[in-house]
């Protein structure tokens, strides 16, 4: 799974090489496996503040067969997660405690292990030191996230008040291999009715999940997800892909649905297929997208315009009409649409990709209240540096720059990304709506 | 068992159809039949699940492909307990197995079944001549080296050219394109109304292409995603240039009116249908596209009798529209296996002439001239291509398609001739 470099560094002459060199020390990523533990090792919880969660954390880990060390001791067990309770943080002043309770955990920390914070929104302070010693925890975790070794990450949750019972899913997924390449991120939750006992190895058992752009690279590795992990997906793409398409569609035992999103009566097409053949749909992923790159000065309206048309306009017009179909988008529906880092960061020559690719981050935080509504989330996902057959085929040197400028030094593959996603479709993530979540080892660019 | 059930067309998958030695040259028919399969179970969600029956075939078939149908379906994603069995009907094969598989399930015997056909006329079998395939046998079953050198030692040079597969009548050496060509004259169809058919052919199979019509019946295979023969942009202009390809068999001075252009070339390609009962559709939550209502076949004695090879169809309407209390203008569709263009128009001006229709039907009046509108109203063969077996596949699909977006209570008929003066025919009802 992990590319050339990382297994050179790994080998026993790799990595007396790359010490010496200082070279990139990449590490092989703890990824998901059903029926596997949440953690390989412990969790230790502390509270920097009056911590109003840790109580809610304890269960949570123990829910999910973990268990939790009082504290770490110097030479004791090693924790393979590190849980910061920084609710209730009132200024400055109080960020001391962080400093003192995450030090040596994250000294003793396992490979790959986990830090994540937790703590209000920085939005809701209710005075200028105490946003400022919330938002001072965002600085605190991407550094962090910087200095982590082996694999590790660190990523933070804002948790307004009354949004405890939405903390289960995220933290599960924070805490496991799922978030293998997700690091240096900020999620901030609401308050959203949680529904309890899905099965944590299907929870996604029943659902019906549509994915665009399906019959290859990140598509095919989502679908794949989706349908481990329970889902029946309706893999979507352009008629052109149709054999690889169904390809992907028999593997995962889905149904192939070939259709140009782009096309006058596709959303009507999809709504209908929807209906007559699943009686509604569950997940949606808006993950087809195309590049056609050139410099702005040199870029024709036809590039302009196909990019509009697939990774931004489809997106809308679909989600629209699935809105509008009486029944069709179920009872806690779930939209994912990817977006990238090019839509953050900017990206020289891709002007129209990465417009379109930053409106979709738009569109998902507009939607958000009126899916919350129906009790359904709209939430977006920007991959970095993801190892497709697109990337096999860049120049060496730009390949081998691009995938190591982030803190796990090394690019993404499909299924992290896919990972993300099939989380946030997820019934339990009822309470992440409007955000967008990058998956890219907290990469440089745009940060 | 007294009662009996209209089996439901519930949809279906084509390959694109490829021109012979090109995109599928090094496909085999086994190849193909099962991406065609596969294509239909990514369709419709049929992973891992056994159908009543598999029923298809190939016009030419190599002798290793015996099974070939059952072969398919254990490369397939289906069930591999889903039983299957080959027919063979020239280019009637495809038409025959969905009648095959409609008739089951309209008896209670299978609740589903798909029917379907393949053809490659680019991986077709060669065989060595008869001399050498007696030596061969007889040095197969030599018991001493004696007789082996014996066997070995009859073999001669000239024996070695392999015999091809030739699209000629066994029983009178013509080509079929020569058959056909005969039938032209007989009924004076001329150049330039084969030319008008041609160009409809492609322009309506191109703007159904257009519009996605076939986005749910055709799956991309080996890089093609649209049939290679198809040519938007074909014009009367352009077909007129050609040059007629038939005619050796014309009496002095007759013309010859048959082109590569109004004639379909021949093409590499599979398709499958899938046919259900109601229940079994409702059961899956899949879409009932038509039912498949009555269905006739029919021969004609081209040899002796004076009646052209590809008239049989002619026959076959006239009965099972009686048999259905129809007439022929009872239809809302018409697809006519466009074989050659002259074959659509020859078709439809017999049933259009009294005396024939007395003579040769046994009929009191002609029945009649059908509306052009509604003749192979997203192309048909010439367009297309024609791998044999496999016509009757996609002509079953695109109808039942067409006849569900044209809404309830609609009827198509279904025209196939076929080699050695064979006919199928079928009724579909959405």
């Amino acid at each position: 799974m992990a590319d050339w470099y990382t297994n050179f560094a790994n080998s026993g002459f790799g990595t007396t090489v790359t010490k010496q060199l200082g070279l990139p020390r990449p590490a092989v990523l703890r990824r998901y496996e059903p029926g596997r533990p949440l953690l390989p090792g412990p969790v230790v919880i502390g509270s920097a503040g009056s911590g109003r969660l840790r109580e809610t954390l304890t269960r949570v880990v123990t829910d999910a067969g973990g268990t939790v060390l009082p504290a770490v001791e110097p030479d004791g067990e090693k924790p393979a997660a590190v849980l910061l309770d920084a609710t209730g943080v009132t200024g400055p002043g109080q960020l001391v405690a962080a400093h003192d309770f995450l030090a040596p955990a994250i000294k003793r920390l396992r490979a790959s292990g986990r830090v994540l914070v937790l703590a209000d929104p920085p939005a809701d302070a209710d005075s200028p030191a105490t946003a400022a010693a919330r938002q001072a925890l965002d600085g605190l975790v991407r550094s962090i996230g910087k200095e982590l070794l082996n694999g590790s990450t660190a990523n933070l949750v804002f948790v307004p008040e009354g949004a405890e019972s939405s903390l289960a899913s995220p933290v599960r997924f924070f805490l496991s291999g799922r978030s293998a390449y997700v690091d240096g991120q900020v999620v901030t939750l609401s308050a959203a009715d949680v529904p309890t006992g899905e099965d944590a190895d299907r929870p996604l058992a029943g659902r019906v999940a549509v994915v665009t752009g399906a019959a290859r690279g990140i598509g095919a590795a989502i679908a794949r997800v989706m349908a481990r992990d329970g889902a029946h997906v309706v893999a979507v793409d352009i008629p052109a892909a149709g054999q690889s398409l169904a390809e992907v569609a028999n593997e995962v035992g889905g149904t192939a649905l070939q259709l140009d999103i782009t096309a006058a009566d596709a959303p009507a097409r999809l709504v209908e297929h929807l209906r007559e053949r699943h009686g509604g749909v569950d997940v949606v992923v808006h993950n087809a997208g195309i590049t056609r790159d050139k410099l702005l000065v040199n870029m024709d309206a036809a590039r302009w315009n196909s990019v509009m048309a697939v990774n931004l306009q489809a997106q809308l017009d679909i989600t629209e009409a699935l809105l509008a179909a009486e029944g069709v988008l179920r009872d806690g529906a779930r939209v994912v649409c990817v977006s990238s880092q090019s839509g953050i960061a900017g990206n020289r020559g891709q002007t129209n990709y990465a417009a379109s690719k930053a409106g979709i981050i738009g569109m998902v935080r507009a939607w958000a209240p009126a899916f919350a509504a129906r009790r359904a989330t709209i939430n977006a996902v920007a991959p970095g540096f993801i190892v497709t057959e697109m990337t096999a085929n860049m120049p060496f040197g730009t390949r081998e720059v691009g995938s190591r400028i982030n803190s796990l030094q090394q690019g993404g593959l499909p299924v992290d990304v896919a990972e993300t996603i099939a989380w946030l479709a997820q019934p339990g993530s009822a309470g992440v709506n409007g955000q967008t979540v990058r998956v890219c080892g907290q990469s440089m660019l745009g940060a | 068992m007294a009662t009996t059930r209209k089996a439901a067309i519930v949809g279906g998958n084509r390959i694109p159809f490829a021109r012979s030695n090109s995109a599928y040259a090094q496909a085999s028919n086994q190849d193909m039949l099962t991406a065609t399969l596969d294509g239909l179970v990514a369709r419709f969600g049929l992973q891992g699940q056994q159908v009543g029956e598999v029923v298809a075939g190939a016009v030419l078939k190599h002798a290793r492909d015996f099974n070939l149908t059952r072969e398919s379906v254990l490369g397939s994603a289906l069930d591999p307990r889903t039983p299957a069995y080959d027919v063979q009907q020239a280019c009637g094969t495809g038409l025959e197995a969905a009648v095959l598989v409609a008739n089951k399930i309209a008896l209670g015997q299978i609740d589903s079944g798909i029917a379907g056909g393949v053809d490659t006329t680019s991986d077709a079998p060669l065989a060595v001549g008869e001399d050498l395939r007696r030596i061969l046998i007889s040095l197969n079953s030599a018991k001493t080296v004696q007789d082996r050198l014996k066997a070995i030692a009859r073999i001669r040079p000239g024996m070695i050219a392999p015999e091809i597969p030739r699209n000629a009548e066994p029983r009178t050496g013509l080509a079929m394109g020569e058959h056909a060509q005969l039938t032209a004259h007989e009924w004076q169809i001329g150049r330039e109304e084969q030319d008008e058919l041609t160009v409809r052919s492609h322009q309506n199979m191109a703007a159904a292409y257009e519009r996605g019509f076939f986005d749910d019946l055709v799956t991309p295979f080996l890089g093609l995603s649209r049939d290679q023969n198809l040519r938007p942009d074909t014009s009367l202009e352009k077909l007129a240039t050609l040059k007629p390809v038939f005619g050796k068999a014309l009496p002095e001075g007759a013309e010859a009116t048959m082109t590569a252009g109004n004639s379909t070339p021949l093409t590499d390609g599979a398709s499958a249908v899938l046919l259900a009962s109601d229940e079994w559709a409702a059961e899956h939550s899949l879409p009932v596209l038509a039912h498949l209502v009555d269905a006739q076949t029919a021969a004609v004695d081209y040899v002796h009798g004076g009646e052209g090879l590809l008239m049989a169809p002619v026959y076959a309407v006239p009965t099972m529209l009686a048999r259905n209390g129809l007439t022929l203008q009872d239809f809302d569709f018409y697809e006519i296996h466009e074989a050659f263009a002259s074959t659509v128009l020859a078709t439809m001006k017999a049933w259009e002439d009294p005396a024939y229709c007395k003579e040769k039907l046994g009929l009191d009046a002609p029945l009649g001239s059908i509306d052009r509108a509604k003749l192979n109203v997203h192309g048909s063969s010439l367009a297309a291509g024609h791998p044999f077996a496999a016509t009757g596949g996609r002509i079953v699909a695109s109808l039942a398609k067409t006849l569900h977006e044209a809404g309830p209570g609609k009827r198509g008929l279904i025209s196939i001739c076929a080699a050695g003066g064979q006919g199928v025919v079928a009724i579909l009802e959405s």
